[in-house]
């Protein structure tokens, strides 16, 4: 499953003033990060954590196979090229607005190199209670009032509706097994399809929220692939932006959300979900429905 | 960022693709000058950026000086999809014998670039089945790819050759420009056998427009935000007040014609309160997104703009559990903006939902001004139920 808690975790841009913060956040919560990268900053410690010029001298003293890549757009290509260099099976990138061309050109090698990617422009992920990979959920006191241990996974295309839908679970005595923030870009590393085939396998998960939003394709190939193989999982999905669906060519939210072309509508996105077996919310508090309540 | 017409060409044109060479003239004169120049029919075409021109209307045909001059005035008086024309180009009328659709766009399923070509061209290429091939991003689509979808599109002979070696071109070209959509509509096949774009559309990533900007130089003023309607003025107001500060977003309005002003974040938490708030049978004034954990300033701002729309009393304040954004930063951002609007704080906020970072410090901050901050046990969609309830609109 992803995010070992075994592996190691590298942190390329560590020296940065957000990921600096984020690798605090993460030590607090328990998550075990080997090693940082900043060309030119081989040497320095951040929070502790030794500071590398090199992926490859960091993976020589560390071993770590997981890296999140928190640095400026113009060199999340070099990073990620570097990161799959060197053996990296799990790779996070954080950053915002990566040109589409870099996104393309960083996943056909990382399918040449064996490494699942998320994002790009994502929050992380997490395994409630054993380990988060990035900003998800914030400050820790947060991140343990939103986030409970549990047999749900939590499929998001927002970073900031991860947390809520969380915590939304979490007080109704619904806890997660993982939740991944799927990242907002058109083209993401891992999106539903995917992640949905990896949980298929994962036993410590029984269900699935996932939260659409208009534009893309990701909900219909995923209704495509219930439909084509039968899943043990139990689906609950939330599509948002129902509005977005009457004002087309015009963006709302994340990079990704625009209907052109009358395609990418959710009206489109939750007939397909239903007619493969999901279960889609009208409205948001209908999200919980029929979903396992024991926690831990 | 959408390119017009001739911006496309002269950039096409540096990939070795023969296109006709568009004369952009702003005036009727100018445009009857350029025709007796060229000494032969013509055909002139409103410079916009989107595509359906010819069932638009904005593109014409002159076989003399008077003709072009009174098509061009005509084309320069056109408002299309709240556009004004600007610029008309002048070009002469090619005859050909076939016609060809060609581009490159992404497959976002796929991940990858692909190509496609239809020998079905002109205006109506939607309705014809394109050959498509994907690609590697970094080493592009080879001659051979392109005679193989010639073939498989029914083209032999010189035209095969000649179209494999267009599509070569085309997909450097795209990958050179960080390009999301490429598109020659029609490439035709003249008498002589030559191949010549017409028409062209080249829309390039904005998050690639820095290091794009050497390619783009000299080819004049880009048209910003190429879809969809132009901004309001209050949207303009909103966009100057979100770049104010690099610090966070509290911006990305777009105006409704309703009474209830919203403050909603972020990216996905805004979609979902917008859709509760109408289906609750409340109007909203507007959509915003706040996120990133804006300034207080920034904030108030946007707060005071929401407020100076007529027929907006009330605001409702929405977040998702926030992570990074700070609940106390937006009560004092709220409660800021509205003093500058000259309004009462109680009488304003129909409702304020941030829970997560600093919402202690934030729900004191709102019971000094009266205001009783709602807590993540309230929902996102009952927090909208309640904000429509309490503005008067109607309620479930």
């Amino acid at each position: 499953m992803l995010l070992d808690p075994q592996a190691g975790i590298l942190v390329q841009g560590i020296t940065g003033r957000e990921a600096s913060a984020m690798v605090a956040d993460m030590l607090a919560y328990g998550s075990r990060i080997d090693a940082g990268v900043t060309p030119g900053k081989g040497g320095q410690e951040v929070h502790g954590i030794p500071v590398f010029d090199t992926v490859a001298a960091a993976v020589a003293a560390h071993h770590p196979t997981t890296t999140i890549i928190s640095v400026p757009a113009s060199g999340v290509l070099d990073a990620a090229l570097e990161a799959f260099a060197h053996g990296m099976k799990l790779c996070l990138i954080m950053t915002e607005r990566v040109p589409r061309l870099d996104t393309c050109r960083l996943l056909a090698a990382a399918r040449s190199a064996g490494c699942t990617v998320i994002g790009p422009n994502t929050l992380g992920l997490i395994r409630p209670g054993i380990a988060k990979l990035g900003t998800i959920g914030g400050r820790v006191d947060n991140v343990r009032r939103s986030f409970t241990p549990g047999r749900v996974a939590v499929l998001s295309r927002s970073g900031g509706m991860t947390t809520e839908i969380a915590s939304f679970l979490t007080g109704r005595g619904i806890g997660q097994s993982i939740a991944i923030g799927v990242g907002g870009d058109p083209v993401v590393g891992s999106n539903f399809p995917e992640l949905v085939a990896m949980l298929e396998d994962d036993p410590a998960t029984d269900a699935v929220v996932i939260y659409g939003e208009p534009g893309g394709t990701a909900e219909e190939q995923l209704a495509e692939q219930l439909k084509r193989g039968k899943t043990r999982l139990r689906i609950n999905a939330f599509l948002s932006g129902r509005f977005v669906d009457e004002m087309e060519g015009i963006r709302f939210g994340h990079a990704a959300v625009m209907v052109e072309g009358g395609k990418g509508s959710v009206r489109g996105k939750a007939a397909a979900l239903k007619e493969a077996g999901v279960f889609v919310a009208d409205r948001f508090d209908e999200l919980a429905e029929g979903l396992p309540r024991s926690c831990g | 960022m959408r390119l017009l017409e001739h911006q496309s060409k002269t950039l096409l044109g540096r990939f070795g693709l023969t296109m006709t060479e568009p004369t952009v003239v702003n005036s009727a004169d100018a445009a009857a000058e350029a025709v007796r120049a060229l000494g032969k029919p013509a055909v002139l075409k409103a410079q916009v950026p989107f595509g359906g021109r010819g069932k638009a209307g904005a593109i014409d045909f002159a076989d003399s000086p008077a003709a072009a001059s009174a098509a061009a005035a005509r084309l320069l008086g056109l408002t299309l999809r709240s556009i004004r024309v600007a610029a008309v180009s002048v070009e002469p009328k090619l005859s050909f014998t076939r016609e060809l659709y060609a581009g490159i766009t992404w497959d976002t399923a796929a991940k990858l670039p692909v190509a496609l070509l239809s020998v079905a061209g002109g205006i109506d290429v939607e309705h014809a089945e394109p050959v498509r091939q994907t690609f590697d991003p970094f080493l592009g689509l080879r001659s051979f790819h392109g005679r193989e979808m010639a073939a498989a599109a029914g083209l032999t002979g010189k035209t095969l050759v000649a179209v494999g070696a267009a599509m070569e071109k085309l997909a450097k070209a795209f990958l050179a420009l960080d390009a999301v959509t490429l598109e020659i509509n029609p490439l035709v096949e003249t008498e002589d056998r030559a191949l010549v774009g017409l028409d062209a559309h080249v829309e390039i990533d904005d998050d690639a427009a820095q290091r794009q900007q050497p390619n783009l130089l000299g080819l004049g003023e880009i048209a910003a935000g190429a879809s969809g309607r132009a901004p309001t003025p209050l949207e303009l107001e909103a966009q100057r007040i979100d770049s104010m500060d690099h610090r966070g977003v509290a911006g990305r309005v777009v105006e409704f014609d309703g009474d209830l002003g919203l403050l909603i974040g972020g990216g996905g938490a805004s979609l979902t309160v917008f859709d509760a708030i109408r289906r609750y049978g409340g109007r909203p004034a507007n959509y915003c997104e706040v996120g990133g954990n804006p300034t207080e300033e920034k904030i108030a701002a946007l707060v005071a703009l929401l407020l100076s729309k007529p027929g907006v009393n009330k605001l409702a304040v929405i977040m998702n559990v926030v992570n990074n954004t700070r609940a106390d930063v937006m009560a004092r951002g709220l409660l800021a903006g509205i003093r500058q609007a000259g309004r009462d704080p109680r009488k304003t906020v129909s409702v304020f939902r941030i829970p997560g970072s600093w919402e202690d410090e934030a729900r004191a901050l709102l019971a000094e001004a009266g205001i009783e901050a709602l807590g993540r046990d309230k929902s996102l969609d009952e927090a909208a139920r309640l904000a429509v309830e309490r503005s008067g609109g109607r309620a479930a």
